[in-house]
């Protein structure tokens, strides 16, 4: 059914720009339609929170995520752009930034730019680092000023090149919300001295965060790459759909640790298989997006290689409800520590046994992914993070517990901790940190220095400045500062706990 | 570190319990250094400023010397069980068993360090003794986290003999070993303690022994000098440190001094010159302002007149 009232909301806000507005609008109007079959059941779990599908719309005609091969694109050129291959430094981000304009996905901008160090490396040339740096300057201030979504995001890494450092010193200098930054690090192929530009970058504007190389190569290979929230998905593929249970909400139907277990687990976790697989059928079947793009004609993306992502979020929360009787805390106590390992062995086991329409890549299975979490969260903690208020004293033990979850994620997971400011006068005392987590199982972390404008909310980058002025009600550019400013206040992330103090 | 026995027993860190059974009888004086035991202040376990990359620190309880600026002056003395923090301590973790033993409930203390705020005599009632195997056991689930371990304190070269023993146990799980020094101990008398450290660093405090004197309350014994010569022909100087206050340290002739002894090695040297700051201080300095940025950039800009290249201001 068509929403009149909130589209005309929507249409006389003061708080929106135009482009806000224009896909608002056609959010709405794609929910006029009711194209998914979705059983009683199903809609119980959506309406008790259980499940949620992250607003990806009633009539899904684009995947979520779209991981283009933009290194094939830069060999080939684009015939329906008209794009021919690029010689020089200027073209390649020419190309880059014509083709970035026609790659959609939920959020209607590219949620992943390539691997831009390897991408540009080759087209650097003769040219100066000033002239380099003033090229990618510009570059990124045109991503930033119109890719007004923070859930986009570049790679970095492993290797050092020229490139990289350049845009590590570009980046530093900008300290710009877009896009996202993550570094792929192998400390047996990233040298110490180009992660310690990373890490200093980092602790000066919350960007790059830092991927385990080694440990995310499980489920593609080397061709995957970094998008929107700390997704690891196959680059020429991407994700068709995402759709998390929330186990705080779960949790909250359960009568006991074995109805959760036994019943309530089993059959949500089914509830949302299948209406992953409704969505996916929808997608391919009738769409048309994988007959018309011209990325699929051309080669840059493939159907073969997209995934269903199945979001797992709430955990401390969940845990916590169904321990409360005996008032043990997750990320406190062992034995509700032990509690979460069991049910997300028990997620994996089930899913493992459940069916991923058109997705071959993954052997027809979904990839599990810790959800990071939605503004209209409340008293739910991104997918297995401890609460604010609830870390443990030791650094070491609180990455020591995100190692022991991580390695379920295969599809992504990540942990952020703001970090005294001092640490930049010892930059190798933090990456010492970063091997020993890696080391310990951490698969993603992300850092900021505790006194910076820019934060990171759940994954994505919103400046203190920006909410600061959204809470004033004034209109602002990009529309995560929308999401970002009510999740700062309801979970505390100024209270994080600061680290290395 | 001679100490003597208190009424009660000593305080043993974890899983040391058994040790109180054995021959330490109350009113006895002790060598701890001799006995492989330790009175260890904190431990950090994650440390940026203790050296290169990441380290655990483990300061030692006990010192020689009473800096006027000393930043942690509850480090200095070993307590005596007078019980003077006992009455105050806001969350009951302090008591005095009817033996005159002050003892301290971990789980209880808040931290709020009101005991050495009111100790008369720079000690902590808050400080447990290791034995080499317990340090280590304790330090080491930290060590795929940092570069290695620094003995700090007090004056960690105080326990000479604990120390190599303990060092050895670190580096043959592969990691470095690095000691925070005041300079007043002839290092040379522990070529085995030189021998397992990676790493010296090394106070300079005062040149001039009257003005020693004055700052550390306690006469020169020369081996500030005698220990540069050491550490630098062992290549073991980490880096040397400099508190400044102009009026009570001599900054300029502690250069002089160094570069006199060292010569053309300063310019490898790292020298930290650090700002006096009245944080934690009690005493005479203890709201005394810290000296000026242009004040340590002088003084930075004498020591690379006499050849320092490398050179930070903290």
């Amino acid at each position: 059914m068509f929403n009149h009232e909130a589209a005309y909301e929507t249409l006389t806000s003061r708080k929106l720009t135009h482009e806000q507005k224009l896909m608002a609008l056609a959010k709405h109007a794609e929910n006029a339609f009711e194209v998914l079959e979705i059983p009683e059941k199903t809609r119980a779990y959506f309406e008790n929170g259980s499940i949620n599908d992250l607003f990806e719309g009633a009539a899904p005609y684009r995947p979520r995520y779209i991981m283009v091969d933009y290194e094939k694109y830069l060999k080939q050129g684009s015939e329906f752009l008209s794009v021919k291959p690029p010689k020089t430094l200027d073209e390649a981000i020419f190309a880059l930034m014509m083709l970035y304009h026609h790659v959609p996905s939920i959020t209607n901008f590219p949620v992943y730019l390539g691997n831009l160090d390897t991408l540009l490396d080759p087209y650097l040339g003769e040219e100066s680092d000033e002239a380099i740096c003033e090229k990618l300057r510009l570059f990124f201030t045109f991503l930033d000023r119109t890719v007004t979504d923070s859930f986009c995001h570049a790679n970095l890494g492993p290797q050092q090149t020229r490139a990289g450092e350049l845009i590590l010193k570009t980046e530093r200098e900008l300290s710009n919300a877009v896009p996202n930054f993550t570094i792929k690090y192998d400390p047996r192929e990233t040298p110490d001295a180009f992660m310690e530009q990373a890490i200093e970058c980092s602790l000066r504007c919350s960007n790059p965060a830092i991927c385990n190389h080694e440990a995310n190569l499980e489920p593609y290979g080397t061709a995957y790459g970094i998008s929107s929230c700390y997704n690891i998905l196959p680059i020429r593929g991407g994700a068709y759909t995402l759709t998390r249970v929330t186990l705080t909400k779960l949790a909250e139907q359960a009568s006991s640790v074995e109805h959760f277990m036994d019943q309530l687990l089993p059959d949500c976790l089914q509830a949302i298989a299948d209406y992953m697989n409704e969505r996916i059928r929808f997608l391919v079947e009738k769409s048309g997006f994988f007959e018309s793009s011209f990325l699929v004609k051309e080669g840059l993306i493939d159907r073969d290689r997209f995934v269903g992502m199945f979001g797992v979020t709430g955990l401390a929360e969940g845990v916590n409800v169904l321990l409360k009787d005996q008032g043990l805390i997750y990320g406190r106590d062992e034995a509700a520590n032990e509690l979460a390992e069991q049910i997300l062995q028990r997620i994996k086991v089930l899913t493992d046994d459940m069916p991923a329409c058109y997705s071959p890549l993954m052997k027809d299975r979904f990839v599990l992914h810790a959800q990071v979490g939605l503004d209209s969260d409340h008293g739910v903690t991104s997918g297995v993070r401890i609460p604010v208020g609830d870390e443990p004293e030791s650094f070491l033990d609180h990455l020591r517990h995100s190692g022991r979850y991580h390695k379920f994620f295969p599809a992504g997971v990540g942990d952020i901790f703001p970090i005294a400011t001092q640490v930049n006068q010892n930059l190798s005392a933090l990456l010492d940190v970063v091997k020993g987590a890696f080391a310990a199982g951490v698969h993603y972390l992300s850092f900021y220095a505790a006194d910076t404008d820019l934060v990171r909310i759940t994954g994505y980058l919103v400046k203190r400045s920006e909410m600061e002025k959204f809470k004033n009600q004034e209109v602002v550019l990009h529309d995560t500062t929308h999401l970002g400013a009510p999740n700062y206040e309801d979970n505390r992330l100024a209270e994080r706990k600061v680290r290395m103090v | 570190m001679r100490l003597r026995i208190p009424p009660g027993g000593l305080r043993w860190g974890r899983d040391e319990a058994a040790r109180a059974d054995s021959s330490w009888v109350a009113g006895t004086v002790v060598d701890l250094d001799s006995l492989g035991v330790a009175p260890v202040h904190r431990m950090i376990q994650l440390s940026t400023v203790d050296g290169p990359g990441a380290r655990t620190t483990v300061f030692l309880q006990g010192c020689n010397i009473r800096c006027l600026y000393c930043h942690n002056p509850e480090t200095q003395a070993i307590c005596c069980h007078c019980g003077e923090c006992v009455a105050g301590c806001p969350s009951g973790a302090l008591a005095q068993t009817s033996a005159g033993a002050v003892t301290w409930e971990e789980s209880r203390c808040i931290q709020c360090d009101r005991c050495h705020a009111v100790c008369p005599y720079h000690a902590s009632p808050k400080v447990y003794l290791y034995s080499v195997q317990a340090l280590f056991e304790a330090v080491s689930p930290n060590f795929a986290f940092v570069r290695g371990v620094t003995a700090s304190g007090g004056e960690a070269t105080l326990y000479p003999a604990f120390l190599t023993a303990f060092f050895k146990q670190v580096r043959a799980a592969g990691k470095t070993c690095l000691i925070d020094a005041n300079g007043t101990v002839d290092l040379a008398r522990y070529p085995e303690l030189l021998a397992v450290t990676d790493g010296v660093m090394l106070d300079l405090k005062a040149w001039d022994p009257t003005v020693f004197e004055q700052l550390v309350g306690r006469r020169s014994t020369g081996h500030l000098q005698k220990n540069l010569l050491t550490l630098a022909q062992r290549q073991l100087i980490e880096e040397l440190r400099l508190v400044y206050l102009p009026g009570r340290v001599d900054g300029r002739a502690c250069l002089e001094g160094v570069a006199r002894l060292l010569g053309d090695q300063v310019k490898t040297i790292l020298l930290k010159l650090i700002r006096f700051r009245c944080h934690g201080v009690r005493g005479v300095l203890e709201q005394t302002p810290s000296p000026s940025l242009e004040e340590m950039q002088a003084l930075e800009a004498f020591a690379r007149s006499l050849g320092f290249e490398r050179i930070v201001i903290r």
